[in-house]
């Protein structure tokens, strides 16, 4: 009797224990509730994994600020979920990973809050291609990380590493390639004309344009995919269903390092290389966590740990950064890159993706 | 059960609710969306309010024609291939015990309960050349090496089919469980075989359900924007993958916008035109 009288009393609060300790868990704004706090769009998958195990731990150990981590979608399609959301006075995420195009729309309607770069102590050491401005002068976005698209190739149907992105042209690769399907995400453009017409310098008119998509619509019947997701094609050149095309260096080299046959190869036109900024949302009211949270991820140490853990390539000078010059070339490549012409995407948007939907689609 | 009509206010209180629903989730943002392809798209940024016919003239082209036709002509041959197999299936189904249905229709349920993305890789895994179906015939003797039977447009319809005959099923089954068995006997005893039997007198019968089902399935496949980007070439893709790519990646709402309403005014048109025939051609 006593021992049942027992039982149901532990069982009683033990259930209470739990429940409480559920809805805490399903509201983590309350467990931290007296805490400083910042919503951080990163792009999901592997990318905001490697933020989640290896950088926001720190950065929160440091500073009492808690990081609490959104997955973003690769493209444009946080820009536009941002945008809405701050005509409507809120913010999804305070601050956000952008990439260079999403960076420039968020630009044209004054999406991002300025950055005060008095507050950020190693703003002297970023490139200066990384840092966004408005017209003006106030700065938009701090280069957060880099990356290059490489044209990478499944080792097992290609024993050689490619060495230029005119083999992708070659007609014994009929079926064999995947490649981004938007022009604003793939810049094939820029690859083309670099390959076949000595820079991006023939992309000035809208007539060398269309003769740089007639020399690109040459290689269409070797196009096995076209694809918007990125988790599609990878597991396609693991598997060497489709053994070539156009990746992320950054997430090939963690594939390769997992043990699946897959390269990156920086071709001697060079790798495409874009890049991500911080930026705030004009939404946003923690403006000062923000700046507390761009000064620490431009610190040379933090930016060297990406580079080692995440892959990316750093945004500050060379020589402030203590990688060794094995670890730099893992992420980057002396080769002169393929740089996109990101002016294209904003000021000749419509007139572009009709002609490359109309392209690819045709 | 009350037939009569409603006599006062408070008659309405039960349809209220749903009434309520139906303004705030479908017919605010059905309005919003027409709102918004009326205005001007600002190139390089958002858009902005304003009072425009542009998007909808852009639309006006030979290219998006020939997305709109392929887009129709696609719903249109998976309504047709989910009757061609749902409705013999369904047929049988009916005529099985009633533990047998009730496991049947589960096993359909279940596969309401995949999602789109699923789906799609699941069928993208199995037409494909390292580890696909074809190995399996290769093994068996039956092809000489594996192909690739994606992407194409047999795996955006086989997608498309699997993904629209549980429904195609849940729809027929009611009308096919109340079918009078004594039409089937009676054609029988006028000595019709069973198929002719089934052609002459079920199909004619269940002429309507069959339309409704029609309907409903091609509306349905006419949304997918998943399974022709997994499963098909750039020439598979659908209007709506193309509404996706304007709303989404090149932030013209405007334009996406007005493409969704081109969609939803050309599939009303079809479904009124359908309902048309069935009055004129149903004489009772």
């Amino acid at each position: 009797m006593t021992k049942d009288n027992r039982s149901t009393f532990s069982r009683r609060s033990f259930l209470a224990a739990s429940t409480a300790g559920v809805s805490m868990l399903a509201m983590p704004s309350v467990l931290r509730a007296q805490d400083r706090s910042i919503k951080v769009g990163v792009y999901g998958g592997y990318f905001k994994d490697s933020f989640d195990k290896h950088i926001f731990p720190k950065f929160t150990e440091e500073t009492g600020i808690a990081v609490e981590s959104v997955a973003e979608p690769t493209g444009e399609a946080w820009l536009v979920q941002l945008e809405q959301a701050a005509r409507a006075g809120a913010a999804p995420a305070d601050l956000s990973m952008m990439s260079q195009v999403a960076m420039l729309k968020g630009q044209s309607t004054e999406l991002w809050a300025p950055i005060d770069m008095s507050k950020i102590t190693n703003a002297g050491d970023v490139l200066p291609q990384f840092l966004n401005k408005y017209p003006d002068g106030r700065v938009a976005g701090v280069g957060a990380v880099a990356w290059y698209i490489n044209l990478v190739s499944n080792t097992e149907a290609y024993p050689e590493a490619p060495e230029s992105w005119a083999l992708m042209w070659d007609p014994a690769n009929e079926g064999k390639l995947g490649l981004l399907a938007l022009v604003s995400n793939s810049f094939l453009l820029e690859v083309t004309a670099k390959t076949f017409f000595g820079g991006t310098g023939i992309l000035d008119t809208e007539e060398g344009i269309l003769k740089v998509m007639d020399k690109l619509a040459e290689l269409k019947p070797n196009v096995q995919l076209w694809y918007r997701d990125e988790a599609q094609f990878e597991q396609a050149l693991k598997s060497g269903e489709i053994p070539m095309g156009q990746y992320y260096h950054d997430v090939t080299g963690l594939a390769a390092a997992d043990g699946f046959p897959v390269r990156s190869t920086f071709p001697k036109e060079g790798g495409i290389l874009d890049s991500g900024c911080w930026a705030l949302s004009r939404a946003s009211d923690k403006v000062d966590e923000a700046h507390v949270f761009i000064d620490f991820m431009t610190r040379p140490e933090m930016q060297s740990l990406m580079s080692l853990k995440v892959g990316t390539a750093p945004t500050l000078k060379r020589d402030v950064l203590a990688l060794t010059d094995e670890e730099f070339a893992s992420v980057s490549s002396s080769i002169d890159p393929i740089v996109p012409r990101y002016d294209l995407y904003t000021s000749k948007a419509d007139w572009l993706n009709q002609k490359w939907t109309e392209l690819i689609v045709g | 059960m009350r037939r009569t009509a409603p006599q006062n206010p408070t008659d309405y209180l039960p349809i209220t609710f749903p009434t309520l629903m139906l303004g705030v989730f479908f017919v605010i943002p059905f309005g919003l969306m027409v709102m918004v392809s009326f205005f001007k798209r600002v190139q390089g940024g958002f858009y902005e309010p304003s009072f425009t016919l542009a998007n909808y003239a852009r639309f006006l082209s030979p290219f998006f024609a020939e997305m709109l036709v392929f887009s129709l002509g696609l719903a249109a041959l998976v309504s047709i291939c989910c009757l061609c197999l749902g409705v013999p299936f369904t047929y049988r189904l009916t005529r099985l015990s009633r533990r047998a249905q009730v496991l049947w229709l589960i096993g359909l349920l279940g596969v309401l309960s995949l999602s789109e993305v699923i789906i799609g890789f699941a069928w993208s895994t199995l037409l494909s050349r390292t580890a696909g179906l074809s190995n399996l015939f290769v093994w068996l003797g039956l092809m000489d090496k594996p192909v690739a039977w994606t992407p194409s447009f047999a795996a955006v319809l086989t997608g498309l089919v699997y993904q629209a005959f549980p429904y195609t099923v849940l729809v027929l089954y009611p009308a096919f469980s109340r079918l009078d068995p004594s039409l089937m006997e009676a054609a029988r005893t006028l000595g019709a075989s069973p198929v002719r039997g089934f052609l002459n007198v079920v199909l004619p019968a269940m002429r309507k359900t069959l339309l409704a089902t029609f309907i409903i399935v091609f509306i349905f496949a006419l949304g997918a924007y998943l399974l022709p980007q997994i499963l098909g070439r750039p020439q598979h893709w659908t209007l709506s993958v193309l509404v996706t790519d304007q709303a989404i990646y090149q932030s013209n709402m405007p334009f996406a916008a007005a493409m969704a309403v081109f969609l939803v005014f050309a599939s009303l048109v079809l479904v009124a035109i359908s309902g048309q025939i069935n009055r004129r051609g149903g004489g009772s």
